[in-house]
């Protein structure tokens, strides 16, 4: 069974400047996936050539197999199949809801258009709101019929722009969620493009890190998290520090905070220095330990606290710390490495980098 | 309206099969023709500068030019004054205070916009002359004869200045008072914590942060002013357009009517300059998004009847006594004045209105989609440029279509003669073709302001929704563009027919031999002193000019933040 859809180093131009770079990837039948970056990375412009609203300069992109788009070939956007569920949401103003949601069904009976415009608002709950306008709607109410008019005519993926943006940030947690139950209660292939992992990892099965108009890595949220492909993508993942480490052998490393063992990539010679990723997870609070940091900066977050801690060379890690264990700004801690897997960066350019200084990473909290 | 519909259709279907290839070249010129329109009176008249003065234009520098430009200068000076003071307190007090009928103020002080200044004059005329009702009353009640009191006389430079505040400070008031409601109490407040009373307030923070927009409003009225043939003609004070007239249609002489345009278009320019300026301004005013409705403070008994009374007398004064006097008027000669000619007169102006409206309709289209479907720098010049007719003096447009087209004329009959043996006539100059040409002219602007706006609420996305459904780019244009800009449209027709109605100066220039107007109509009853006579086809006019000031009401409640719809995000 071909895939849903797949992209096949797809490059992209706009206006003589290139966006997208050899982008490749492939959605499965049902599966969700998400384009993650930052913002100017060029991943709205990349799925904006997957509905047909940008071209390919080189490259191919096929949706169930059939070529849509080429360098030399390009379906038109209103010929393709697809759904899509815009930044604005642009509903029609001049439609009602019900209006808005049947737009998209020609050439359905009325009947059918009738059961499938009530199926899909019972599923959203908003059948009282059948006959509204959209400017009396909420803006979570409009997302959802945003959603299920792009839904309507069983498209064969859906893309999604940033859909939750201008929503509140309670509401977008939430929305995600919903959004997914729907998209996977019917089957349906999307592809959402976002700036913040809390909504990728909500949503997606697959997501793919876009930086500077490459598609670094496209993998499960767990495996970005827990074995980055790039620095970058470590960076922009989760939160975490790059600790400098020593290779000793294929099996052990020479950190700050002491010998760490587990398994190296072959290539690395003895030697060699590298850049340890260390989650703040991974750094556990012992009073035992032989190891310790000095409190500089603590954020009490409930559950957990989470310390920035200066380590004798001056170099910072975070550590997640349970609730109770509340140590004030100053004070000195006790904390080891406890490590599953170990992810390493080979330092290009060793000269240029502090002895003992680890790059600070704190992109990912909100 | 379906035949420019489709043609934006055919275009929009090209630009969008084609997401990379652009084609600013087809928008482009269809831009450029649009530009071209506008273009020809003003080039047509600046030209002028650069041919050798005549005799006349000589003896007009040597005698009365001095006295067109004082004279022009003092009438802005009295209306900046007049129509400015008026806009300003009202505004001020409609936006701020909660008195006895704001609410019906807050738009009735609106219609005077509705009665053309020429009309306005001659009704006071007949009402304040020696003959006429006041001095009448004054004379039987205080037994004295006419030359033993005083009495300021209406026909006179002063009297200009009244008619034309008391009709275009609704300018003013518009463009302050939503000013004074954008401004976030917040400002407002914030000035009176730290320790500004009201009205220092009023002085220090709300007329400056509204001073942009009252500035526009005020070069609009003045543009109003310079724009002005039947009022100063009436009067009898000798500013540009009566200069035109005169050089024109007594001396003859086209070359120096032109020069004479040339000069009153620099005024035009510095004061559309002025309002380009503030427009630019305004846009720094705005210092925040969060719009609370303002308090409305309620005012005591005495200060709340001055209030009213305020309010009360630019609206009684600028619309219900010369509106009142009007009716009067009509009512008595209704039987002889309202016959099968007026019926035919009242049909001629409807139909060239109409004409005219659906006309300017077509490239206010071209240059809107243009705008949104090209958007390239040189689209968006070509638009505004075409936009600024309003600005432009009817008379001046009409001595600048008037040269052009009768010397295309002049040469197209030369060579049928030569060829044929044949005369064609007057093909351009002499018909309503030249008419037409120059309400487009000074009316498009109208059209592509409402079209633009239309477009705007038109978001990009919704074009790419409709796409992704499966939707072409004409069933686009059909099914979501138009059911959206339909009302526009409407408005925009409206508007503009409304505008061509009451248009006086161009008329009078370039209307057919023996083809009249309702407006040419009134003016030429009222200059004969048949004021009376003349009341039934101002009063039509006044009557239809109400609409579009409840369309433009309508608007303005509809889109004030906070009110009845609620914005949509985003």
């Amino acid at each position: 069974m071909p895939a849903s859809l797949s992209l096949n180093s797809v490059d992209i131009a706009l206006d003589g400047t290139p966006i997208v770079h050899a982008a490749s990837f492939e959605l499965a039948a049902g599966e969700i996936g998400c384009l993650l970056g930052p913002s100017g990375c060029g991943k709205t412009t990349l799925l904006r050539a997957i509905a047909g609203f940008e071209r390919p300069a080189a490259g191919e992109i096929h949706i169930d197999g059939q070529l849509v788009a080429s360098a030399a070939s390009c379906i038109a956007a209103e010929r393709r199949h697809i759904g899509m569920v815009f930044q604005d949401l642009a509903l029609f103003p001049h439609l009602s809801v019900a209006g808005n949601i049947a737009f998209g069904m020609r050439g359905a009976s009325r009947r059918d258009i009738d059961l499938r415009v009530a199926e899909l608002l019972h599923l959203v709950g908003l059948e009282p709101l059948k006959n509204s306008y959209p400017h009396q709607l909420s803006g979570g109410q409009q997302q959802r019929i945003a959603l299920i008019r792009a839904m309507a005519p069983r498209p064969r993926i859906l893309l999604l722009d940033e859909p939750f943006s201008s929503q509140d940030v309670e509401l977008r947690e939430q929305l995600a969620h919903e959004v997914r139950k729907l998209l996977r209660r019917d089957g349906i292939t999307a592809l959402l493009v976002t700036h913040d992992q809390h909504e990728a990892f909500a949503m997606a099965d697959r997501i793919g890190v876009i930086e500077s108009g490459r598609l670094l890595q496209w993998d499960s949220a767990f495996k970005l998290y827990h074995e980055p492909a790039t620095r970058f993508v470590a960076d922009f993942i989760g939160q975490g520090v790059l600790l400098c480490g020593a290779v000793i052998d294929g099996q052990h490393l020479q950190t700050e905070l002491g010998l760490i063992e587990g398994d190296l990539p072959e290539a690395l010679q003895p030697g060699q220095m590298v850049d340890l990723l260390v989650r703040p997870d991974d750094v556990l609070h012992d009073d035992a330990s032989a190891w310790s940091g000095t409190v500089v900066d603590k954020t009490f977050r409930g559950a957990d606290h989470l310390y920035t801690l200066r380590l004798p060379g001056s170099t910072r890690v975070l550590c997640l710390a349970p609730s109770h264990h509340d140590h004030a700004i100053g004070e000195q801690i006790g904390i080891r490495l406890e490590l599953d897997h170990l992810v390493v960066f080979p330092r290009e350019q060793q000269a240029a980098v502090h002895a003992g200084t680890g790059d600070l990473i704190e992109r990912a909290g909100r | 309206m379906s035949a420019p519909a489709s043609a934006v259709a055919e275009l929009l279907r090209r630009g969008a099969e084609l997401p990379r290839l652009r084609r600013p070249s087809a928008w482009g010129l269809a831009g450029l023709a649009c530009a071209a329109i506008i273009a020809t009176p003003i080039a047509t008249v600046l030209f002028a500068l650069l041919l050798p003065g005549s005799d006349t234009w000589r003896h007009l520098v040597e005698t009365v030019l001095a006295d067109y430009v004082i004279n022009s200068l003092l009438l802005m000076l009295g209306v900046s004054l007049g129509a400015g003071s008026i806009g300003v307190t009202c505004a001020w007090l409609t936006s701020m205070y909660r008195f006895p009928g704001r609410q019906l103020f807050s738009w009735a002080l609106l219609l005077p916009l509705a009665m053309p200044a020429y009309i306005i004059a001659y009704t006071y005329t007949g009402m304040f002359e020696v003959a006429g009702p006041v001095q009448g009353w004054i004379r039987d009640t205080f037994a004295v004869a006419y030359g033993e009191y005083w009495f300021p006389n209406v026909r006179s430079l002063g009297g200009a200045v009244m008619m034309f505040s008391l009709v275009l400070y609704p300018y003013v008031y518009l463009l302050a008072r939503a000013a004074f409601l954008e401004q976030s109490v917040c400002a407002l407040e914030a000035s009176r914590t730290l320790g500004c009373s009201p009205w220092r307030s009023f002085y220090a923070v709300a007329l400056p942060l509204a001073r942009p927009a009252i500035v526009t409003g005020l070069s609009l009225a003045l543009m109003e002013t310079l724009a002005d043939y039947g009022t100063v003609a009436y009067f009898g004070v000798s500013t540009f357009t009566t200069g035109i007239f005169r050089t024109w249609f007594g001396l003859y002489d086209a070359t120096a009517a032109a020069q004479l345009s040339a000069m009153l278009l620099c005024f035009v320019f510095a004061l559309l300059a002025l309002e380009r300026w503030s427009r630019r301004q305004q846009r720094y005013h705005h210092s925040s998004n969060r719009y609370q409705a303002l308090p409305q403070l309620r005012l005591r008994p005495l200060a709340a009847g001055i209030a009213s009374l305020a309010c009360a007398l630019p609206l009684f004064f600028g619309f219900a006594l010369p509106a009142g006097q009007l009716g009067l008027w009509a009512i008595e000669t209704w039987g002889e004045m309202v016959d099968a000619e007026f019926v035919e007169l009242a049909l001629h102006s409807f139909a060239l209105a109409g004409g005219a409206a659906l006309l300017a309709l077509i490239p206010a289209l071209l240059l809107g989609y243009g705008v949104r479907v090209d958007g390239s720098a040189t689209m968006r010049f070509l638009a505004r440029f075409s936009g600024m007719g309003y600005a432009i003096p009817g008379t001046v447009i009409a001595v600048g279509v008037m040269i052009p087209f009768g010397k295309l004329d002049n040469s197209i009959d030369a060579w049928a003669r030569e060829t044929f043996d044949f005369s064609t006539g007057l093909l351009f100059s002499g018909t309503v073709f030249a008419l037409l040409f120059a309400y487009v002219v000074r009316f498009l602007t109208v059209s592509l302001n409402t079209v633009e706006a239309g477009l705007g609420r038109i978001r990009p996305s919704m074009d790419e929704a409709a796409r992704s459904m499966g939707y072409g780019g004409v069933e686009v244009v059909r099914r979501v563009h138009l059911p959206i800009i339909r009302g526009s449209l409407l408005t925009a027709l409206i508007i503009v027919f409304v505008d061509v109605l009451k248009e006086l100066p161009a008329t009078l220039v370039l209307r057919p031999f023996n083809f009249n107007t309702l407006a040419v109509r009134a003016w030429e009853l009222a200059a004969d002193e048949r004021l009376a006579d003349s009341s039934s086809a101002a009063l039509a006019i006044v009557l239809v000019g109400i609409v579009p000031v409840i369309l433009l009401s309508l608007t303005i409640a509809r889109s004030r933040p906070g009110h009845a719809r609620k914005p949509q995000p985003q």
